[in-house]
């Protein structure tokens, strides 16, 4: 057993916090039910401290930079003392990653600093723990529907997460996994982007559904529901009939739900 | 059409990101010309790069070399002074654009000159010298045939290699008919260039000045050096007795053999050539053998670039090498174009570079930061691999606090900052962020029609305006959790 847990009695004993991000609290909790699903259906004991709020991304990223340094400290806090933390976005996982060591660094704290490269490499988006630090390809799923799915920005160029949802997805029993073409090309969310930069976002967006659309897919999944909801949103707008589902969602769907 | 308008540049305030990209996001012959030169110019760059055995560690020899001339500036640029006087040329310091164009119409006065031909510079662009020679009584002629065609436009440039990236053939051929008397001319790109060719040919033969920006200029033996596709370049820089040469501060290397690393870099990210066409490279004046000029001056400008090097995370903007591969994979550029940006540093290079050249406090540049969905397309192509995502993060705190400790009492009231302390406040406590949650879904029944949201208000209506939004659902993911446990 690589990093987490020890064998014990034939059974790998992992224990991991879910950092369930305010946005999938919020908004998406049948996300945060289904990485529970996957993670316990692996033997994975998952905790949910119930002190966590938000990352501070949106705060970080909008300039609001002094204003997220608290909720830095309070993450690093209530996750601090785990061996592994798992959430199912990449984009808050990079935030976590990436961008607390500039907030430490700015904060001008040394023991921020310390303590956040600590965690840092203890976080992880859903794909990269279940692929790289379980191990598993194959999580027992079963989804009887045609898929594209859509690698966001984040997961791809921040966490490097790579193929490791499309492998997942790959062995998923019953699904009908259909390439995305320039799939690598953000959808244009970009968090408050979306917002104060309405119109470029929507001829992003635009581009992206034209190429989900051409997939003929029912559905198109991704690791963010962010991205998702943006992708979702402009689908709905348009009646497009077709249906975003977060890749948790997926990976814990079952032959008798199917 | 675009004409040409004050950038971020020159005096006066400039637009914001957002309100120049709606007008452009909404012609649809730029998007189409646009598209396809960025997906035809990304796709052949991959190519050329996949080839390279060890791309990833030139990158790496490439951030290292720039990254100590930024630490080292001050040296390598008094040795760079020392090398270009030792062969024959004359080096000038320029504190400002102001200073620099000063130093350069002076030169050209003292000549006699009234016309000189340039190669392209976008330093020259950025120090806007062609309006000051026009007021001097000089003109100015672009010989790069993208810039040639914006200036016959009085547009100007929306991309840092490709200028002229906004036009297509037809628009050309009408452009030259109707500004150099092209008679029945097609439009295919041989005829086009034809006329273009006769144009500046005469250009060059009578010039007394030539003007070149640097691509690289070498501290050790004193070398500028010219990277282009056209030749225009080489005939700048040889046919004209005397020959000025204005670049930034950053833009020297330390040593002949660095060519090696940023030889190999730079032709792939930018045309995705293995090796561009014309490379040219001259080390102070022709001196006894009589080819290339007699006289040599290199203007060395600041401009701001110090104020950079003072930003430990917003210096890594200075190793730019101006490639453009940022312009060609950035979605945003692809859609709304160089033009959007109000500065002659487009993308996302321009993004960075720019707010940090003018400094933080006007609402153009400082919308600039803003101008991404932090992507990080720009940073994965970067040849010098300068984390243009951190830098943008990094500047859209410096304009915040900017406008927090600058903008008065008023700015406590900007919506954006209420709304961003209020919900800091609200993450700060699990208490209040779930009092809130509770909030927000009892609160959303004005906007929540037949399960979606379609319409909200203030600036979040841009959000609905081609977008659905997903309301609160009934239960956290929390209380779930809650719930399951106490079962």
């Amino acid at each position: 057993m690589g990093l987490l847990g020890t064998k014990e009695k034939g059974t790998t004993a992992v224990r991991v916090a879910l950092f369930i991000t305010c946005f999938n609290d919020t908004l998406f909790p049948e996300t945060g039910q289904a990485t529970v699903e996957v993670l316990e259906r692996l033997g994975v004991e998952v905790d949910f401290p119930y002190a966590q709020t938000c990352c501070g991304q949106m705060h970080f990223n909008t300039g609001y930079q002094r204003e997220a340094i608290p909720l830095v400290r309070r993450f690093v806090e209530i996750f601090g003392g785990y061996e592994a933390v798992v959430a199912p976005s990449g984009s808050c996982v990079s935030m976590v990653r990436e961008l607390y060591p500039m907030a430490a660094d700015l904060a001008g704290d040394g023991r921020l600093a310390e303590q956040v490269e600590e965690l840092g490499p203890k976080v992880f988006e859903l794909s990269e723990f279940l692929l790289r630090k379980l191990g598993v390809f194959d999580v027992g799923a079963y989804y009887p529907h045609r898929v594209t799915y859509h690698p966001t920005c984040h997961s791809l160029r921040m966490l490097r997460v790579g193929d490791a949802p499309l492998e997942l997805l790959r062995n998923v029993r019953g699904i009908d996994l259909i390439g995305l073409s320039e799939a690598e090309e953000c959808c244009g969310f970009g968090g408050t982007f979306a917002v104060k930069n309405a119109d470029t976002s929507a001829a992003m967006l635009s581009d992206k559904i034209r190429r989900v659309l051409d997939t003929e897919a029912e559905v198109c999944t991704a690791g963010d529901n962010s991205c998702l909801m943006h992708i979702g949103g402009g689908l709905a707008r348009l009646r497009a009939g077709v249906e975003t589902v977060h890749l948790a969602q997926i990976l814990a769907s079952k032959a008798e739900e199917g | 059409m675009e004409t040409k308008k004050s950038d971020a540049f020159s005096p006066g305030p400039t637009p914001r990101f957002e309100e120049s990209a709606k007008e452009s996001l909404s012609d649809s012959q730029l998007r189409r010309n646009l598209g396809k030169a960025t997906q035809t110019i990304r796709r052949k760059r991959a190519v050329a790069v996949d080839e390279m055995p060890d791309w990833e560690g030139l990158r790496e020899a490439g951030r290292a070399l720039k990254e100590r001339v930024v630490r080292h500036l001050d040296e390598y640029l008094l040795q760079l002074e020392e090398s270009v006087t030792r062969a024959g040329g004359e080096v000038h310091w320029a504190r400002d654009a102001e200073e620099a164009n000063r130093i350069i119409s002076r030169i050209v006065r003292d000549e006699g000159a009234e016309e000189v031909v340039k190669v392209k510079s976008i330093a020259t662009d950025e120090t806007k010298l062609n309006e000051h020679l026009e007021r001097e009584g000089i003109r100015a002629f672009e010989t790069d045939l993208a810039e040639l065609i914006i200036q016959l436009a009085g547009e100007t440039s929306s991309h840092i290699l490709v200028p002229a990236i906004h036009k297509n053939r037809a628009e050309i051929r009408e452009l030259f008919m109707e500004e150099l008397g092209a008679h029945n001319l097609s439009d295919r790109p041989s005829d086009l260039t034809d006329v273009a060719r006769l144009y500046l040919r005469e250009k060059f033969l009578k010039a007394k000045i030539g003007i070149s920006g640097a691509n690289f200029a070498v501290a050790e033996t004193g070398t500028v050096c010219v990277v282009e596709s056209e030749g225009n370049g080489r005939m700048c820089t040889t046919l004209p007795p005397v020959l000025v040469t204005l670049m930034g501060i950053e833009k020297v290397i330390p040593a002949w053999r660095d060519f090696e690393i940023f030889m190999q870099l730079l032709p792939r990210s930018s045309t995705a050539e293995r090796m561009n066409p014309y490379t040219s490279f001259w080390t102070g004046v022709s001196g006894e053998a009589g080819d290339g000029p007699r006289e040599f001056h290199l203007v060395l400008m600041d401009n701001g670039r110090t104020d950079v090097l003072a930003d430990e995370i917003g210096r890594q903007a200075l190793n730019c090498i101006r490639c453009s591969a940022c312009l060609n994979v950035c979605p945003v550029y692809e859609r709304t174009g160089g033009h959007a940006y109000n500065s002659v540093y487009p993308g996302p290079i321009g993004a960075i570079l720019t707010p940090q050249l003018v400094g933080v406090g006007d609402p153009g540049p400082d919308s600039l930061p803003y101008a991404s969905s932090l992507c990080g397309a720009c940073y994965q192509v970067c040849p010098v691999k300068i984390n243009i995502p951190e830098v943008l993060v990094h500047l859209r705190g410096k304009v915040v606090r900017h406008k927090q400790y600058m903008g008065g009492p008023r700015s406590k009231l900007d919506p954006e900052n209420v709304a961003m302390q209020m919900v800091a406040k609200l993450f700060s406590d699990p208490q209040l962020y779930e009092g809130a949650q509770r909030l927000a879904r009892a609160g959303q029944w004005p906007f929540a029609r037949g399960g979606s949201i379609s319409r909200l208000p203030g600036r979040l209506a841009g959000w609905t305006a081609v977008r659905e939004l997903k309301p609160i659902p009934q239960q956290t993911f929390r209380e779930w959790w809650r719930n399951r446990r106490s079962v």
